[in-house]
Formats: C-alpha cells, sequence, structure tokens
C-alpha cells in the first residue's frame, strides 16, 4: 500500500495515519527492523525510517544520541536502506526515509533515488532540502517512482508555501512547533491555521510532526491533519530501554496509545 | 572574476546556495533583505564606519616586516588585524552584524566559536549593544582555549558547552543552528564566517573587505606579487582576496595540514576535500563515502573546521585563487620565527601562513607578499607552551 492508500483508508476511517520514526540501525539492524514491526502492530499506518547522519541540523538531542549510536553501531547508509526495504517487506507498509542532503549528493541524485526505489522505499525526505532546491530531487525521484516530501514552517509565507505545493510532494510536512525534533507539552496554535491555508490551496496530504510527543497532542494534530509523524518520544524509549526486547515492548504500549489517539471521533 | 554578489538563489558559480530548514528559510530571506537595504543606507554605513575608528581601532597599520623579510629573503607586509579590540579580525563581522540585528529589532544574539574569538568578537558586540548572547562552544575548545571563555563570560555572554560529535567548531555551528531554529524571531545568528546558507557568506565578506580595501590604500600603487590568508571558513583571507582578485597578485589560502594530509587528520578541505552541503552552503567538505561529515584536526581551533566558505570553492575551481596546506609543527616553528623576529605573537591560524611562506621562501625569493596577521597570539600562548613541552 501507498502512502496515498493509507491516508485514504485511514481517512475512511476517520481518523489520520500514524506515523511513527525510529533510527534505522538502533540498537542494530535486525533489531530496529523489529522495533518497526512492533509499531506496525500496534497500528502504524506507514514509518518513517531515520538514517543516522552525523550532523542532523534539524534534529534535537534524542535523534542526535539515536543517530550517533547507529552510525557506531556501523549502520551505514546501505544498511540504512537495508533497514527500510525490510521492514517495507515484513509489513507492507509504506516508508518514508528521512536524512539530509548531504548524502544523496554524495551517493548522487540518481544512484540514491535508484537505491531508494531498490529498497522499496515510497518517499524521502531530507530536512535540509527547502522548495526551493528541490526541483533535481523531485524529478530524479520521479524517475523511479519516489517520491519528495517538502516541509511547511510556522513562518512559510503563502508565496512559499504555494511553490512548496506546486513542487508536487508526496505529502506536505507541517512543523508543528518551531525548533528541531523534540518533545514539548502540546501542539501550537498554529497548526490548524496552517491546515486551513494547505486545504484551501490543494488535495495533498498534510502531516504534522516536530514536538509531538504525547497521544494528547497526536489527538490534536490528527484533528486537522491527514497523519501524524511521533519521533522523539518513541526513540527515547528505545535508547532507555535495557534490551531491544524491552524496547519493542515500551513501543507496543506507546505506539497504541498514538495510534488511539488517531481517531477523530 | 570575483562576484560582487552571489546569484539571486545565492550561488557562487555552483556552490553557496541555501540548503536549511523551512523554518529558517524566511528568517534567511528576512536577513537578506535587510543587510541589502542597510548596506545603501548612508546612516547605517557611516555608524559602521564610525565604529570601526573608534571602537575597533581601523584602519589596521599594514606593516613591512623586515627583520622577517630578512630572514626569509622576500619582502612581508603585514596586515595588522591583530592590533584590532579584542585581538582578531573578527570584530570586523560582528560589529557590522551587531548594527544590523539592533536595525532588525532582535534583542538576542547567538554564534558560535572555535578558538573563542569569534565569542568573544559577539559577546563584546552584544555588550555594546546591549543585548543577551549566548556562546555555543565545543567542549574541547572550551578546554584548550579557557582565556576566552572567561573573556566572554566577563562580558556578560553565556557559553555553552557542545559535547556533540567531537566537540569543535563543526558541533557549535550545528548547535547554533538549532538555537537559531528555534528563537529565530528575537535571536541573530552573527555567524563567524563565510560559511553557512545565503545570505551569511556573502554578509560577512562585506563586513570583512574592509581589510582588503584599506591595504590596496595603504600599497598606493606598490606592486605585490602574492596575497597570502589562512582559511578555515575563511573570512579574513575572503576580505582580503575581494579587493585583490583580478588585480594582478596571485591570491593563496593557506589551510590546515594538521597532523599531515596522508593521516586524514586535518582541515584542508580545499586542498583534500570534495564538494557536499554543510551548515546550509555547497562547498567543499571533508567527508566519507556515504557522506557523513568527517571531523576535521587541527593544533589552531580556528581552523579545525571540516568545511570552507563556498566563494572559495569557486575561487579554488575557478582558478581564481590556489589553496595549501601546512602542519601544526609547521604552524608553531612558523608563531617562533614571527615572534623572535619581529616581537609579534601571532594566532596560530596566522602562524600558518608565515610556515608557509618560510616553506616557500626559494619559489618566493624576492617577492613582496601581503600577509593577514588575522589574530594575535595570546590566546595560544599556554598551548603552545603545553605542546612544546610535551613535544
Amino acid at each position: 500500500m501507498s502512502f496515498a492508500e493509507r491516508f485514504a483508508a485511514a481517512a475512511a476511517d476517520d481518523r489520520a495515519a500514524f506515523l511513527p520514526y525510529l533510527m534505522a540501525g538502533l540498537p542494530d539492524p535486525a533489531a530496529s527492523v523489529d522495533l518497526f514491526a512492533a509499531l506496525g502492530e500496534a497500528g502504524a499506518d506507514g514509518f518513517e525510517v531515520g538514517l543516522p547522519y552525523a550532523d542532523p541540523l534539524m534534529d534535537g538531542p534524542v535523534i542526535q544520541a539515536a543517530g550517533a549510536a547507529a552510525l557506531g553501531a556501523g549502520t551505514t547508509l546501505a544498511g540504512g536502506l537495508g533497514v527500510a526495504r525490510r521492514v517495507r517487506e515484513a509489513t507492507g507498509k509504506p516508508c518514508a526515509v528521512m536524512t539530509y542532503v548531504n548524502p544523496i549528493l554524495r551517493t548522487g541524485l540518481d544512484a540514491f533515488m535508484g537505491m531508494a526505489a531498490d529498497a522499496g522505499v515510497d518517499a524521502v525526505i531530507a530536512a535540509d532540502l527547502p522548495v526551493d532546491e528541490a526541483a533535481p530531487f523531485v524529478a530524479a525521484g520521479a524517475a523511479r517512482g519516489v517520491g519528495v516530501v517538502l516541509f511547511a514552517a510556522p513562518t512559510t509565507s503563502e508565496e512559499r508555501l504555494r511553490a512548496v505545493v506546486d513542487a508536487g510532494p508526496v505529502f506536505v510536512y507541517g512543523v508543528a512547533e518551531m525548533g528541531v525534533t523534540g518533545e514539548r507539552a502540546g501542539v501550537s496554535e498554529w497548526a490548524a491555521g496552517m491546515s486551513a491555508r494547505v486545504r484551501a490551496l490543494t488535495d495533498l496530504p498534510l502531516v504534522f510532526g516536530v514536538g509531538i510527543a504525547t497521544p494528547r497532542a497526536a489527538a490534536a494534530a490528527a484533528r486537522v491533519a491527514d497523519g501524524v509523524i511521533v519521533g522523539t518520544a518513541l526513540v527515547r524509549r528505545v535508547l532507555e530501554a535495557p534490551d531491544a526486547a524491552a524496547a519493542a515492548d515500551g513501543l507496543r504500549e506507546a505506539g497504541a496509545a498514538f495510534a488511539a489517539a488517531m481517531r477523530r471521533s | 572574476m570575483t562576484l560582487e554578489r552571489p546569484d539571486e538563489r545565492g550561488r557562487f558559480g555552483g556552490y553557496g546556495g541555501r540548503f536549511a530548514p523551512e523554518t529558517l528559510m524566511p528568517a534567511l530571506a528576512e536577513l537578506e533583505q535587510a543587510f541589502d537595504e542597510a548596506r545603501g543606507d548612508p546612516s547605517f554605513t557611516a555608524e559602521l564606519a564610525a565604529l570601526q575608528r573608534d571602537y575597533c581601532g581601523r584602519p589596521t597599520p599594514l606593516y613591512e616586516a623586515a627583520r622577517l623579510s630578512e630572514a626569509l629573503g622576500m619582502t612581508v607586509l603585514l596586515k595588522r588585524e591583530d592590533l584590532l579590540h579584542t585581538g582578531a579580525h573578527k570584530i570586523n563581522n560582528t560589529i557590522g552584524q551587531g548594527l544590523l540585528a539592533r536595525r532588525m529589532g532582535k534583542p538576542r544574539l547567538i554564534a558560535e566559536t572555535g578558538a573563542g574569538q569569534h565569542g568573544v568578537a559577539t559577546a563584546t558586540a552584544a555588550a555594546l549593544f546591549g543585548m543577551e548572547c549566548a556562546v555555543y562552544m565545543g567542549a574541547v575548545d572550551i578546554e584548550r582555549q579557557a582565556l576566552n571563555v572567561d573573556r566572554m563570560r566577563l562580558l556578560g555572554a553565556e557559553v555553552i558547552p557542545v559535547t556533540t560529535g567531537a566537540g569543535t567548531l563543526k558541533d557549535a555551528v550545528s548547535a547554533a543552528m538549532r538555537d537559531w531554529v528555534a528563537t529565530v524571531e528575537r535571536t541573530h545568528y552573527i555567524i563567524g564566517s563565510v560559511v553557512g546558507p545565503h545570505p551569511f557568506p556573502w554578509m560577512v565578506r562585506e563586513f570583512q573587505r574592509v581589510i582588503g580595501d584599506e591595504t590596496i590604500a595603504q600599497l598606493d600603487g606598490r606592486h605585490v606579487d602574492v596575497v597570502a590568508a589562512c582559511v578555515g571558513g575563511g573570512s579574513n583571507a575572503m576580505g582580503m582576496f575581494t579587493a585583490f582578485a583580478g588585480t594582478g597578485p596571485e591570491l593563496v589560502g593557506v589551510e590546515a595540514g594538521g597532523h599531515g594530509l596522508e593521516t586524514g587528520e586535518h582541515g584542508a578541505s580545499l586542498v583534500a576535500g570534495s564538494p557536499g552541503v554543510l551548515h546550509g552552503a555547497m562547498t567543499y567538505l571533508l567527508q566519507d563515502d556515504d557522506g557523513q561529515v568527517r571531523e576535521a584536526h587541527s593544533v589552531s581551533a580556528g581552523l579545525d573546521y571540516p568545511g570552507v566558505g563556498p566563494e572559495h570553492a569557486y575561487f579554488r575551481d575557478a582558478g581564481i585563487a590556489r589553496y595549501v596546506a601546512v602542519s601544526d609543527r609547521e604552524a608553531l616553528d612558523g608563531l617562533d620565527l614571527l615572534a623572535r623576529t619581529e616581537g609579534i605573537i601571532p594566532a596560530l591560524e596566522p602562524a600558518h601562513v608565515i610556515a608557509w611562506l618560510a616553506r616557500e621562501r626559494e619559489s618566493l625569493a624576492g617577492t613582496t607578499v601581503v600577509v593577514t596577521l588575522s589574530g594575535r597570539g595570546d590566546k595560544d600562548v599556554e598551548q603552545v607552551s603545553r605542546m612544546r613541552g610535551s613535544g
């Protein structure tokens, strides 16, 4: 199933899609596949698979630490994409890989999109790719059937929002809070306003992420979005768990709570 | 030829641009517009010029170093940025950006720092303009530059240790950018070199080009064969090169060779790196096959950076300047040479340039060379003594 089908199925069910994020290769490649699968059992509709990067400008301390640990455990770019492929195979649910511009350009735009396509990846998210530089990424992805996700922030102007929509992303990633990834108390008032602005421009799916740490915040986001990304709150459980089995148990419990929060009625 | 300003995407040739989280994009556009307006506003440029003269101590001398020249068999002219207030060229940029931040109504300044010179210069500007200040500094650098940490605190700045990565300049830049992503509405990020997303490389160059413009005026038509400067991010070099590009002299940027290029432990991104994106700009950087940015190494905290300003990347590819690398050990010898022949203790960063002159004394024999002496060496005395003692 693609992201579009997942969003449609969730909407038909009067809920938003739950799209948890975990770091590929944490605590090790095989175990990280099992952790994604645990979230799949808990009700995830698709996944954001973090490819570890040494200089993650958009990420807070928890995901920085997760990336450093995954790199320390020997996770390569190919290894991270391998995790995405196995998650896709094991769960049948769509995967977006989350990375930064430099690993993509170092590999080569076409080569990277080819690797992503071979791994069955549905979409690529690069946290430092603004719409202004996105056209070659979108074109290279389209040639291999891989979508690109673009961001809208609380500060994004109407003109920029229109450019984001026109660039043809798989979905619009609404940054729910100013700042880097992390856990915050609620969802900004801005979310509802952004939702209305995006809806007025396009039928493209809108997904909120960044700072959504609790089922309560996720429920607020779910009322105005097609999907909700939860990352740090889950990654922290993996980092703090004594072993992979405990991490999986923790994710099943937390994942079920977030998945339940996706219901709008 | 040198570009008066980058194109509308912020590119110098294929380098530069704006690879930044969407959250920052509106702020970068706002900053570009504010800088463009300020530089054309006579009241802004007059206030900046007055502060440069009365507060910073400009113009700095262009000093003919007679005993060094005699020792090396060439004529060496030192542009004495080490004599500026706070002891380095960094103040040129922080006073300019501080004025701009005040004009934009931002009450808080943040900065990253490696050697601490830029942090001190930012803390100084914050005190001068009555602003809050936070400086991100790698934990390793806090240890090796304790004097500058104390100076920043005396100036009222908060020094925030960065423990991620290797705890050096690269990580401090990333940490400062993360702060800015979250606080951009009331904070201005004074980036310390000609790096980062557009408009920073262009704006910092414009605030530093006073170095080269003054030098040209002070030369008063005197012939120069070579203009040389150290390159970490490359702001003092670009401040000098911008004035000289296309006028005749050979432009040479000296990067940190660290333990030697062959060891992989260095900061020579132009000499030994490859193109990629770091801290918001397309440029040369040190990276592995997966595009993971490698840690740099240099005895000099100010050159300990795995990227470089994008305009230098353009200069390199276009052949406008050439770039060389000098090792830690050579740099220490360069520091000794200038100290003993001229009674000037340079910072370890420009000591790399003195060392390059010494290495190239045969090929440079009889020439006239202008060197940016970008900072004074007080901050490095303890470290140099320690290394000499152990070495």
